[in-house]
């Protein structure tokens, strides 16, 4: 199986070390990883402003780097969402289709294609606050959601469920978007970082030490939020955790 | 809808009902000189200066700025999104519902002249008087020139967001008509003269100690009073001779029944009734999209509205107005104002659906943080972001932006309105019809021009050499730097990963 690793800007500029226990994991499962070296973003910054047009190049980029894998895979719901369900600034060609159904978050990639059963590499004995993304959750469903009454399911649990000590605690609006939303972080600067701080705030009320999550997006602005206010909660991608980083 | 939270049983944070710090017991208070220091004053609604773009986020920073009220607001609001869930766990067929709902309002969105027709023949034939109007301005002329043919000078009015809509009160201020509020919520709002903040809860971004201010400029009451029976009393007081000697009284309309021509509102506090029996004038101001084909169908959507809303099973009263009482008239007034218009956009036409729940503003984060005020238009949180640029597109441009788009407004929407699609979708029309700031379209340009080209974007990222030099486009590219306002930066390691990759793979992707 050959997957193309797509790692979205901000993970390769401020987490490169979430790249990397992306693509060590996928070998571990056995796949044959690519990264395609001209990738560069997926062209939601622009789209998610409104401005279409101007993404249009980056998403002919992305498809053109990403063509020819069987699978394409990131370590972000947001970027992976925006792929497959908001990427229409290109004309939908069968490439762009092809990359479109192919592209998948980690965390479902696991779950679903890979169909993991263990990590037996992985120990994490740590109290971990799960945190999911808004774009994985309502727009990727890695998890039921709190407002429909649907049956329970939570994909990244599972996946955590199999790591060796890793005990994982509930904060009080587990799906509450914590405010980073893109451009609505530098935008709407003020709404955001009250989001994000009120986020933090439960996290660390929830006695969790760690906070977990498949976004390293989402993580980085509460990351910012919790240092600000001096809380001690650390924040760490859940492929590492998996990856059998220890801390 | 209303509902008669306004001044809820709890105390700011850190007070008593007097006023005093909390922690001091009642010696401690009496023999220690406190400084004074009043209750914490309400944050006021964005700043309108004409026709200039609305800067939500300048009004939700004053409202953040003030912490009893903000913490009030989201844990207010917030308890109303958790009751909800937890009325939705106990209908099994919720979800069902949900779809039915939605599915009754598109058919009778996309049959709205056939149903009209028949709502009108029906309402005649139980001796209605039918109204139609285009747009606000006759709305306003309609009902003036009724009550003007009944010479009645004063009205008593229950809650409506059309009304609001329409500019109402100042319209009958002008024809020299006294208008009263008969619900608690939107009673307060008018005694303050201010806005509704939110579709259900008028007055919710109120500590009750701003009511007490009010109530005290306004009504005479005294202002250290905040407690909530007193406060209530007094309205009650004040405003009953108003409601007994009114000339005339009107009412909104939650759902209006084409196979009966009967209006259907939904109140807590029974104010319609009030407003609607009480004279022998009875006006109905009725938008086109509240029209729904039959009881059946009115059955789903009362089992949804005040479960969606308040988390209760359904509203206290669920007034049905078929026709004038013996003696008295009733009129319906049957008002357009943007609708027909906006049942013409492809991708906004299902906002029409919206049944005015305000689940959308109760589960907004963003909405629970900034007051339904700070978004400067009749309509806040979600729905509003999607219905007020068709009001005015320019105005409201910046709306749609106040989001994150975390799509849980879609989810609690019991009609199934795509509300983060449609947010998306107007950012879309608004940037391509110039309606966004000039450098943040010249910033999205750049970011699109740099990301498409590997080489330049490659070279953009160890060329500048500051603390930002790794920061997102998105950031680099905002001169402002805000990040930093609320929040640290992240921190920047010694290389990326694509130079990771580089080092120790090669361009090959073989393991050195
Ligand atoms: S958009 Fe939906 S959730 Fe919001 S007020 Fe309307 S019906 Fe209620």
């Amino acid at each position: 199986m050959r997957v193309g690793l797509f790692v979205p800007c901000y993970v390769d500029a401020f987490h490169p070390e979430v790249g990397q226990a992306t693509l060590e994991l996928l070998e571990r499962f056995g796949c044959e990883v690519e990264y395609p070296f001209d990738q560069t973003c997926c062209g939601q910054p622009m789209t998610n402003t409104g401005c279409h047009k101007e993404s249009k190049a980056t998403e002919e980029l992305f498809v053109r780097n990403f063509k020819d894998y069987d699978y394409i895979v990131a370590p972000s719901g947001s970027c992976v969402n925006h792929i497959r369900n908001n990427f229409d600034a290109v004309a939908q060609t069968d490439d762009v289709k092809h990359v479109r159904e192919h592209t998948y978050e980690l965390v479902e990639f696991l779950h679903a294609v890979l169909k993991v059963d263990g990590f037996p590499w992985a120990e994490f004995p740590h109290k971990v606050a799960l945190h999911n993304n808004c774009n994985a959750l309502r727009g990727l469903n890695i998890a039921s959601m709190t407002e429909l009454r649907e049956k329970k399911f939570s994909k990244p649990r599972d996946l955590l469920g199999m790591v060796k000590g890793l005990e994982l605690v509930d904060i009080t609006r587990p799906d509450e978007c914590c405010g980073f939303g893109g451009t609505f972080s530098v935008f709407e600067e003020a709404t955001s970082a009250r989001m994000g701080q009120d986020k933090a705030r439960d996290q660390a009320k929830s006695g969790a030490e760690y906070v977990t999550s498949s976004d390293s997006s989402c993580m980085m602005h509460q990351e910012g939020c919790a240092k600000r206010l001096g809380l001690p909660t650390k924040y760490i991608h859940i492929s590492q955790i998996l990856n059998g980083e220890r801390v | 809808m209303s509902i008669d939270n306004q001044a809820a049983p709890t105390t700011p944070a850190g007070r008593t009902n007097d006023g005093a710090p909390a922690n001091l017991t009642h010696g401690a208070g009496a023999s220690v000189t406190m400084p004074a220091r009043g209750p914490e004053p309400q944050p006021r609604g964005a700043i309108i200066r004409g026709n200039r773009p609305i800067d939500q986020q300048e009004a939700a920073r004053r409202f953040m700025a003030a912490p009893e009220h903000l913490a009030m607001h989201d844990q207010r609001l917030w308890d109303l999104r958790q009751k909800r869930d937890g009325q939705k766990e106990i209908i099994e067929e919720w979800e069902d519902l949900r779809q039915l709902a939605s599915d009754i309002k598109t058919h009778t969105l996309t049959h709205l002249d056939t149903y009209l027709e028949q709502f009108e023949k029906n309402a005649i034939a139980n001796g209605v008087k039918v109204h139609w109007a285009k747009d606000a301005a006759e709305h306003n002329s309609i009902v003036a020139e009724i009550l003007r043919s009944k010479n009645a000078k004063s009205l008593i009015k229950s809650k409506s967001m059309l009304t609001e809509e329409c500019g109402f009160r100042e319209a009958m201020a002008e024809a020299g008509v006294q208008v009263v509020e008969t619900d608690l919520g939107e009673r307060i709002q008018q005694l303050d003269n201010e806005n509704p903040s939110h579709v259900v809860v008028p007055a919710v971004h109120k500590l009750r100690t701003d009511v007490a201010e009010v109530f005290a400029k306004t009504l005479g009451s005294d202002p250290n009073n905040s407690d909530v029976s007193y406060l209530t009393e007094q309205q009650r007081e004040h405003t009953r001779p108003l409601i007994l000697k009114a000339d005339a009284g009107m009412t909104g309309c939650n759902f209006a029944v084409a196979e009966t021509g009967s209006v259907v509102v939904c109140t807590n506090e029974g104010n319609a009734d009030l407003s609607a029996n009480t004279t022998g004038l009875h006006i109905v101001s009725m938008g086109i999209e509240k029209i729904i084909p039959n009881l059946n169908s009115l059955a789903v959507f009362v089992r949804m509205l005040s479960r969606s809303a308040l988390g209760s099973p359904i509203t206290q009263y669920t007034s049905h107005f078929r026709g004038p009482r013996r003696g008295a008239e009733m009129h319906i007034v049957i008002v357009d104002n943007g609708r027909t218009d906006r049942l013409g956009l492809e991708k906004f036409w299902t906002s029409l659906k919206c049944i005015r729940c305000g689940a959308c503003m109760n589960t907004c984060p963003v909405f629970r943080r900034s007051g339904g005020l700070s978004y400067g238009a009749t309509y806040a949180g979600p729905i509003g972001l999607i219905i007020d640029p068709t009001f005015n597109r320019h105005k409201y441009s910046t709306l749609p932006f106040s989001s994150t788009m975390n799509g849980s407004c879609t989810n609690v929407c019991p009609v199934k309105i795509n509300i983060h699609e449609q947010i998306a979708d107007w950012r879309q029309v608004l940037a391509e019809n110039h309606e966004i700031p000039a450098f943040k379209k010249s910033m999205m340009k750049a970011a699109g021009a740099l990301l498409a080209s590997p080489k330049l974007y490659r070279a953009s990222l160890p060329m500048a050499d500051s603390a930002l030099r790794h920061l997102p486009r998105f950031v680099l590219y905002n001169k402002l730097n805000t990040w930093t306002r609320g929040r640290e930066m992240p921190h920047v390691p010694k290389e990326t990963f694509h130079q990771w990759y580089k080092r120790t793979r090669g361009m090959d992707g073989k393991k050195k």
